[in-house]
Order: structure tokens, then sequence, then C-alpha cells
């Protein structure tokens, strides 16, 4: 069975900038995958070389098995790419640009979906203004909606969500969460990590052309990151001798403890307590992914 | 085959949304030439024999907007979308390039025969036009907006920035439109720029246009429909290499 997505030895070039250095990755149907990386590190390029805007110098990309060059209407029928630009055609109301999407992918009659799309995006009231009328967020929708007009199975959002109320990130994501459940693949960039680490099953991390992690996002957390205590003692109070070297010095006073696992909390209080420690403030911090990005970015 | 009719269908739809610029103005814009150059040398030029300046010109100013505007049509769409960036919704489909070209060839073609018909209808009431040979005049009109729209095409592709269209347009299109015998028969001119002349493909144009209207011509209109064919072809096929090699289209 074919994955979702395939890509093998991708290399671009763009003049003196290696856009693209050697991308193998495959995404399986029905992930929900994270392409994450700092602005430069070529998730623009291999999203628009998986799309057929870009053509890659060697490597072979696929969607759904076709080839996106040998192949590329047959790819093409399988993706849809919400861009990161917020473009829009001017001369044309919201149906009218969804109903021009769908033509160009061999629809006729699509109203049913376009209704229900647009409903799903909380559009239905904007349906028949121009585009130049709506807001920034709404263009965004649009954009959104007009991925989704040919149903297909591979969608591909290119910072879907920069500029973006919270409602509608959350309105958004919810529609998205169910293109998964329903089978869709969805692949997603973000520079939002939280968002990321709350939707993906899977991560790559990208940097300067070269994916430097790829794991699941579990793993990647367990990885790289880990649950952390940090504590601030009250005043005249220092940390006994046997946690001094555990634990570094923060803003404040604070003092943090990077756990292997939270059994080692119960510990660390005993310690106090036999010392005669007394605490000002506690909290305990859970795997995060920036620290991972950060990490990532460090190491690769 | 939907892709094309789609994007054929947008493409027509764009210019008719608005028309007051895009049909209106041109056809304002060749009402003028008319009344300005029949008043000033209608007495003093005869370029055929029983045909009148003002009814000569006619012909010429019809082709002379159609082609502009074919012209303008592809070009201007193609500029638009790179620059404002929603180009994107067309290359993302699964539209072939050859679609491409014939989706935006033929619009401009629509849009040059719209703005033809427009001032024709416009002049018929000033004039007496015969109709010769209409089937000259069609296939005129059709191959002239065809290499109009293909060379919109091209310059749209090239083109970066609006600046760079308008230099197009004002450098190349205009003057090989205003020298191409719109205004005068190639007869009237000193021999050196009658043979420059003939290295404008828009002279045969013009030429075979009006000779639909009057069966005479400045040249045989079978060589006119010759050079204007070759002219196509040879279009056509640098502007489908230009999208198969995805030039300033795919990075």
């Amino acid at each position: 069975m074919h994955p979702a997505i395939r890509i093998d030895g991708v290399t671009k070039r763009f003049g003196n900038v290696q856009a693209l250095d050697g991308i193998d990755l495959e995404i399986a149907k029905g992930e929900f995958f994270g392409l994450l990386g700092p602005n430069g590190a070529g998730k623009t390029t291999l999203i628009s070389a998986l799309a057929g805007l870009v053509r890659p110098d060697a490597g072979r990309l696929a969607v759904m098995g076709h080839d996106v060059v040998a192949e590329y209407r047959a790819a093409r029928r399988q993706l849809g790419v919400v861009p990161q630009e917020l473009v829009f055609d001017p001369f044309f109301t919201v149906r009218e640009s969804l109903e021009i999407q769908s033509g160009y992918f061999g629809i006729r009659d699509n109203a049913a979906w376009i209704d229900e799309i647009l409903e799903n995006l909380d559009l239905t009231a904007k349906a028949d203004i121009n585009m130049r009328q709506l807001s920034g967020g709404m263009k965004r929708r649009v954009l959104v909606a007009q991925a989704l007009v040919h149903r297909p199975p591979v969608i591909v959002l290119d910072e879907p969500t920069a500029g973006v109320d919270v409602e509608l990130r959350q309105g958004l994501w919810a529609f998205i969460r169910r293109l998964n459940r329903d089978g869709h693949t969805i692949v997603l960039t973000t520079h939002y990590l939280e968002e990321a680490e709350s939707l993906c099953g899977r991560i790559a991390m990208l940097k300067q052309g070269r994916i430097v992690a790829l794991d699941t996002t579990r793993n990647l957390l367990r990885r790289f990151s880990g649950h952390t205590l940090r504590l601030r003692l009250a005043p005249g109070h220092v940390l006994p001798d046997t946690l001094r070297a555990r634990a570094s010095a923060e803003a404040e006073g604070s003092r943090l403890f990077n756990l292997a696992n939270c059994d080692e909390i119960e510990g660390i209080l005993a310690g106090l307590r036999d010392a005669g420690c007394r605490i000002d403030d506690i909290e305990v911090g859970k795997p995060d992914l920036e620290e991972v990005f950060l990490r990532v970015m460090e190491r690769g | 085959m939907d892709g094309f009719l789609t994007l054929l269908y947008k493409e027509v739809l764009r210019f008719w949304k608005v028309s007051f610029q895009t049909v209106a103005a041109p056809i304002l814009t060749a009402l003028l030439f008319l009344l300005i150059f029949s008043h000033v040398l209608e007495r003093h030029v005869r370029v055929y024999e029983n045909v009148s300046y003002t009814s000569f010109l006619v012909p010429g100013l019809v082709m002379m907007s159609l082609l502009q505007n074919a012209f303008a049509n592809s070009s201007s769409s193609l500029i638009q979308s790179k620059v404002t960036g929603n180009i994107i919704f067309m290359l993302l489909p699964p539209i072939s390039y050859a679609q491409f070209f014939a989706a935006f060839v033929l619009a401009a073609i629509a849009r040059g025969i719209v703005v033809g018909l427009g001032v024709l209808l416009a002049t018929l009431w000033l004039v007496d036009l015969s109709w010769r040979a209409p089937l000259w005049i069609a296939a005129f009109a059709l191959l002239g907006g065809a290499i109009m729209g293909a060379l919109g095409v091209i310059a749209g592709i090239w083109a970066e920035k609006f600046d760079q269209l308008a230099a197009f347009q004002n450098f190349i299109i205009v003057p090989l439109t205003f020298l191409s015998g719109v205004f005068y028969s190639i007869h009237s001119l000193p021999p050196f720029w009658q043979q420059v002349s003939h290295f404008n493909p828009i002279f045969y144009m013009i030429d075979g246009f009006r000779y639909g209207f009057f069966g005479v011509s400045d040249v045989p209109p079978l060589l006119s429909l010759g050079v204007v064919a070759a002219c196509f072809v040879v279009l056509t096929v640098f502007t489908l290499w230009l999208l198969r090699i995805g030039y300033r289209l795919r990075a």
C-alpha cells in the first residue's frame, strides 16, 4: 500500500542557498504530521515541491502513490494546499472563488460540499461578499476552503493560523481534526509549537534543508524534554548539599530540577524537609515541544 | 477538460466584471481616433479607389482595438495574478500547460472580439462598409486575437512587475500596432519604410482584415494569412515551451 506522501532524496538549490538537502520522508495515510523548523529551514520549499510549484533538482516526490512530476494531474487531485501567504482573487466573491476552484479540479456540481465547508468555517454569511471586503482572518478561512473543495485525501496547511484570532484557530482545528478522523492525511507547518504538540502524532524538524529530528511527538518529548520542578525557598534558606548539584539557578532565586520521572519529586521534597528548608513557591513543569525544538535546533 | 473550461470561464468573467474599463473604454478610444483622423484627413487622403478615408480607417481601428485588447487581457490577468500571488490557484490544480495556454488565449480572443465588435457597431452609422469576404475577416480576427493573446501570455509570464509589462506594451505592442497601416496604406510610405513594414506581423493582420471588407489590400491576402498563421504557430510553440519548463511560474 502506498503511503500518503513519499519523498526520496529531494534536493533543491536557489542560487547559493541549499533550500532542500536530501530529504527522505514517508507519511502514512491518516497521519496528522507536523513539519517544524525555523524560518528558511525549507518547509515551504518542501511543500511547494510536493504541490508542483517548485521543481526539485534531484529526488522524487509522490502523493498517494502518484509521482508529482510524471503523474502530476493525478498527484494534484490528491492534494489540497493552504498556502502561507494571504492570497485571493479580488474579482470574485467567496462562493465564486470556491466554485471556480472546484471547476479547476473538474468538479461541476459541488454546491452541497461548498455549503458544508462554508458552514464549518463559519463563512456562510460571507458567501456572496467580494474577497476584497473580507478581513485577514476571513480570507485565511477561504484559503482553507479552497484547499478542500475537491475533497483531497492529503491536506497540507502551511502556517494556517498565522495572524488568526483564537476563536477561529480553535474552530479551524476542530474542523481539521474532524477531517483527520474521517481519514484525511494532514501535514501541518506552524510556528505555534503548542498547536503542533497537541495536534500532530508525528513530527519532522527541519534545519537548513535537512531533517534533523523525526519521531512521534511523544518520543520527541521523552527524548529531548521532561518534567521539571521549579521552586523558590523562603529567605534565609539554602538548598542542602545533597540537592545543590542537581539544581540550576534561575531568576529571582528560583532553582530548577530536570526530572527523569515524576517519582524524583518525592525524594527532592524529602531532602528539603530533612534539611529544614521552607518553600515559598513550587511549580511542576510538563515536557514541552518548545524545549524539544530548541534542543534539536542547537544540536542539529 | 473541465479545468480548462473553468479557467476559460474565469478569464472571460474577469474582464466582463469590469467591462466598463475593459470593453467600453477602448471602444471610446477607437471612436475618438476615428472622429479626429476622419475630420482632419477625410478630404485630403484617399487610399483605395471608391473607398473613403473614414471607411478605410474603420477596419484598421477595429483590428487595432481587437489586437491591443487581446494582448491586454492575457498579460494583465497573468501579471495581476503573479503580483498578488493568486496564480497559485491556477498552478495547484491538474490543469495541463496546453490547457492553461488555450484558456488564456481563447479568453484574449473573446475580449478582443467583443471590443472589436463594439468598435464596429459604434462606427457603422458613420461609414458605408462593404463586406466582400467575411471569412477572411473572421480568420484574421481570430488569428490576430490568438497571436496577441499568446504574446500577452509571454509578456505576463516574463514580467515580474507592472512597469515591466507596461514597457512591453508601450515599447513593443503599441508601436507595432500604430505603425502597421491602421491609419495609412504602406504604399504611401517611402520605399525604406515600406520594406520595414513588411517585417511587422501586425501589418499583415490589419491588411488581411481590411481585405475582407474592401476586397483590396497592400499585399495578397493569402500571403498575409500565411505570415499570420506562421507567427501563431511559432508563438504557440514558444509559449507552450515556456509553460512546460515553468519559466517564472514554477521555481
